[in-house]
């Protein structure tokens, strides 16, 4: 009896549980990976023709133009890509290095420090680098956000470079290949859908956490969401929370697509 | 005036938000975990519904939290209620996954042998299945916990509660003295809260989860 207990356990890797997570997970990621697109373009279309075509006072017609939407939506593509970039430049380099032998003691601190970084509050991280630096706008949004959202990759690098099976490295040593060999050819392939799923978390984070930059003076889609309460225009609102919502929505999606596309063939 | 200082100073006030926030988040970990687990019952057994429910429910978690807020605000109003709704939406996700995965997991002989000494289909689930599974949800409401604690914050811009609006009035007051040993105080007080947080779910763990089950 407690041996078949031990066995079902869930959370304990018995073979079932693992095979009916994997199970429920892919397909609840084909289920997003068509339904998610579909339902993105429609409802922004929706609330979008809505806002463009419909009787709005001279107070909501000055926020919700075509421009200023563009402009907003720009912005707060433009935060998204600063920071997913300077996530992937700082995070998979240090990743890697963390887990070559002379820096591996270096890797719990690096970690703790992630840690933290992520536990503190997204507003609270922004809004302290504000006060700080006094820097506003573009920057004033990446430089905090790079810090609040690098743990993902970070982690997910060093835990993919390190679960790569010994044999396989001992092999490829064996075969005359170089320890950078090894590192480019070997390890980095085997660790690639970890990094991309690493990555891919870390844009979703990117991408809801930029709604906060207008409180910087950052911009974004938020602005909206702000000026709609601000000055009691729910139409405002709508608009600039159906976007902001569409457009993570979207940008989790690519990230998706990503992972299947870059992702090596052959491991998963 | 150092941190320290202005800390003890505003205790009282300070602490009172604490303890908002907390509590705040505690009983939305708790709805979202009475949600979660009754959809997760209802759902695990069939593979697309649970499909469905996760899916849903990670795309709940894909929303800004920002925006979910400025959706609510216009039906809700300003205050707990639009708070409350947000946390308990974004909990759901971690409960509902690791209940469904954890009910899962139960081995069927284990089952089997549970019908086969007579329980009803109501004691199986409440009596063996559930109690196998608890780990598992109760890792879901830890991490929704610990999730939860950055998003009061948030939640406070529409006159919500907790540490938040220490951080939001530390901004507009920004330039004029502590307005930084406010947003210090709120954002290290969430930082320390979530840790405190943590622990307590490691006693709870200890406590619920008999020595054989453990991880």
């Amino acid at each position: 009896m407690t041996a078949a207990l031990n066995h079902g356990l869930p959370g304990v890797s018995s073979s079932s549980a693992l095979e009916r997570r994997g199970n429920v997970t892919s397909r609840s990621d084909q289920v997003r990976l068509f339904a998610q697109p579909a339902l993105v373009v429609v409802i922004v279309a929706a609330v979008v023709i809505w806002a463009l075509t419909s009787d709005l006072n001279a107070n909501e017609r000055e926020t919700l133009n075509l421009s200023t939407i563009l402009t907003l939506t720009g912005q707060h593509i433009l935060i998204t890509l600063a920071v997913t970039v300077l996530v992937v430049l700082i995070g998979v380099p240090l990743g890697i290095a963390l887990t070559r032998p002379g820096f591996r003691i270096a890797a719990p601190v690096f970690l703790v420090v992630a840690n933290i970084g992520q536990a503190a509050p997204a507003l609270g991280v922004i809004v302290l680098f504000f006060l700080w630096t006094n820097i506003e706008g573009l920057w004033a949004v990446t430089i905090p956000l790079v810090f609040y959202t690098l743990l993902p990759v970070l982690r997910n690098t060093m835990v993919g470079i390190r679960q790569v099976d010994p044999m396989l490295i001992d092999a490829a040593r064996g075969i005359g290949m170089s320890s950078g060999g090894v590192l480019r050819r070997v390890e980095l392939p085997l660790a690639v859908p970890l990094i991309l799923a690493g990555l891919r978390t870390s844009l979703v984070l990117a991408v809801g956490t930029a709604t906060l930059a207008f409180f910087v003076n950052g911009g974004g889609l938020g602005e909206l969401i702000d000026t709609g309460y601000k000055l009691q225009l729910n139409s405002v609102m709508y608009v600039g929370a159906v976007l902001a919502i569409g457009l993570a929505l979207l940008v989790d999606w690519l990230g998706g697509i990503a992972e299947r596309v870059l992702g090596p063939r052959g491991v998963s | 005036m150092n941190l320290f200082q202005y800390v003890s100073e505003r205790w009282d006030r300070l602490s009172l938000q604490a303890l908002l926030h907390v509590s705040g988040v505690v009983q939305c970990t708790v709805i979202a975990a009475i949600i979660g687990v009754v959809v997760g019952v209802l759902v695990y057994r069939s593979s697309a519904g649970s499909a469905i429910a996760t899916a849903l429910a990670s795309t709940i978690l894909t929303v800004p939290s920002f925006a979910l807020l400025g959706l609510l605000i216009p039906f809700l109003g300003l205050g707990v209620a639009p708070s409350v709704v947000a946390l308990v939406l974004y909990g759901l996700l971690p409960i509902l996954r690791n209940t469904i995965v954890g009910l899962n997991g139960v081995d069927p002989a284990v089952t089997d042998a549970a019908k086969g000494i007579g329980m009803s289909r109501f004691g199986v689930l409440t009596r063996v299945e559930l109690k196998l599974a608890w780990p598992a949800i109760l890792t879901g409401m830890r991490v929704s916990t610990q999730m939860l604690m950055g998003i009061a914050v948030i939640a406070a811009y529409a006159k919500g509660f907790g540490l938040g609006s220490e951080i939001f009035s530390g901004l507009t007051r920004a330039g004029s003295a502590n307005s930084l040993n406010q947003a210090l105080a709120g954002t290290l007080g969430v930082v320390v809260l979530a840790l405190v947080l943590d622990g307590v779910y490691v006693l709870i763990t200890r406590l619920t989860v008999s020595r054989g089950a453990r991880d």
